[in-house]
């Protein structure tokens, strides 16, 4: 039977990591991630996974270390936030164009500077195009679900790519909710036993990693990954089928939420979209046609997949937690365009950034944003294209 | 040598064949060349060990020369070379000279 328990996102994910017992960990702490890794050293001090434990310097060094582990041969985690993410960027790279299958938790949180702890997209948008895979979660159990899932992803054949898997800072993190757990020899036989390609340990079979590559083959590279990229949203569907036998829960490629039948919508993601759907409920029952998408698999983004589920609709705001700076739009918002770029019908599409550095995202606010939209709907005038919420003047 | 397509490349770019390196010649690199001194040399094979690629040729335990197609002109094996009685064993000298 599952367990059901009252945890908050980090201890969630912790506890997948228990379950998985990966062979290398290689961390560094930093709010509001700490507390997974805090919570994973005690289980590796208490001899409740097998681990080997490595405590790094840096975050430069966390991820430096997960690479060399992961090339050597084993599986290998990892948890990060905001700064520490920045602190890896170079390493990410090498991570992805490696083609290590580590799997990493990233809580998300604001950039520096200002100084801000707290929940925000910008950590995993500046990371989005590094050609890891980034899953995003909802809730405690989203990311619960993600994190076991992540591995079978990551580490499957026809993929072998890092995988990140996104939750809110503090919002979820810190943040008690109810959730199941799945019993450990059920997740113990999910990911199953680690398989190695080309492992630096295996002394029969010598190889080298790190070439320098010249102009005359980095092209080849680049265009291999480039298409083991389109390869991974099948895959994700495949262990999601899987995955539904242990739990019981469907996942899919993003989540639609009355959107079907939908004329005005959201698309929105993590913890924000849980809010934005009890407001949906509330204007359905006033008779508006209000939906939402939230995406899930976030990079490789489901441009064609997305387009399809949103063509229909008048209009559609995409709610950005994150804003990407002299671009016009928030980064979610130029993925949505995208998508909807070789549709011939499509909504009018419109920009909200909201929520920046933890800033409470309200009922009201999405009320606001689905009265607008209402509004566009009916006399297709746009005030905005692109706007902040929730901001003083 | 035919080029692979970006179907052929090893995923990661991995090498997967021992001493491929080989196949690739890096003398081509070097601004100055070490010049082996045989009067001089006391057969200690530092400048084997001490080089960071393969370019020290050895036959039967004994320094017989350099391999020019992967030394790099480091200047290593001169710098480590004791040489005999003071004189060093291996030179450097400026290439094209």
């Amino acid at each position: 039977m599952a367990r059901v328990v009252a945890v908050t996102g980090n201890e969630a994910v912790a506890e997948a990591l228990r379950q998985v017992n990966p062979d290398v960990s290689s961390a560094y702490p930093i709010t509001p991630a700490t507390d997974i890794m805090q919570r994973f050293t005690g289980f590796v001090s208490n001899g409740k996974v097998k681990t080997e434990m490595i405590l790094v310097e840096s975050e430069h060094s966390a991820m430096s270390g997960c690479i060399g582990a992961s090339a050597a041969g084993g599986r290998v985690m990892t948890a990060t936030s905001s700064q520490g993410l920045a602190l890896m960027w170079e390493e990410l790279f090498i991570a992805s164009g490696t083609r290590l299958p580590i799997v990493m938790a990233l809580v998300n949180r604001a950039l520096s500077a200002p100084l801000n702890i707290h929940g925000d997209h910008s950590d995993g948008m500046g990371a989005r195009d590094c050609g890891w895979i980034q899953l995003w979660s909802e809730n405690a159990q989203d990311a619960y679900d993600n994190t076991i899932q992540a591995f079978r992803i990551a580490e499957h054949m026809d993929l072998r790519l890092p995988a990140m898997v996104c939750l809110d800072g503090f919002i979820i993190s810190h943040s008690i909710e109810r959730i199941e757990y799945i019993e450990d020899d059920k997740v113990k036989n999910f990911v199953g036993e680690f398989k190695n390609l080309n492992p630096l340990l295996d002394l029969e079979h010598p190889v080298s990693y790190g070439p320098l590559i010249l102009p005359d083959y980095y092209m080849e590279y680049r265009k291999a990954h480039a298409e083991v990229m389109s390869k991974v949203a099948g895959v994700v569907l495949d262990v999601a089928k899987d995955f539904e036998k242990i739990s019981g829960r469907k996942y899919g490629l993003f989540e639609t939420y009355r959107l079907d039948d939908a004329e005005i919508g959201l698309v929105i993601l993590n913890s924000a979209a849980g809010t934005s759907k009890d407001v949906i409920d509330a204007f359905r029952e006033k008779g508006i046609k209000a939906g939402l998408l939230k995406p899930r698999l976030y990079r490789p983004f489901p441009y064609e997949e997305v387009g399809n589920a949103l063509k229909h609709l008048k209009a559609v705001c995409v709610l950005d937690r994150a804003d990407a700076f002299g671009a016009s739009y928030g980064p979610l918002f130029m993925d949505i365009a995208s998508s909807l770029y070789t549709c011939k019908e499509k909504p009018v599409l419109i920009n909200k950034i909201y929520g920046l550095g933890g800033r409470d995202y309200l009922p009201e606010h999405a009320g606001l944003v689905l009265d607008e939209l209402a509004g566009i709907a009916k006399t297709g005038k746009v005030k905005t294209f692109k706007e902040y919420i929730g901001v003083r003047e | 040598m035919k080029l692979k397509g970006w179907k052929d490349v090893i995923p990661g770019a991995v090498c997967t064949e021992a001493g491929s390196a080989l196949k690739f010649k890096t003398g081509s690199w070097r601004a100055s060349r070490p010049k082996w001194i045989e009067d001089n040399c006391i057969q200690c094979l530092f400048c084997w060990i001490y080089c960071p690629d393969m370019a020290v040729n050895v036959k039967d335990g004994k320094m017989t020369g350099f391999n020019y197609d992967y030394c790099k002109g480091c200047g290593i094996c001169a710098l480590e070379c004791p040489g005999k009685k003071g004189n060093k064993a291996i030179v450097m000298e400026e290439e094209g000279k």
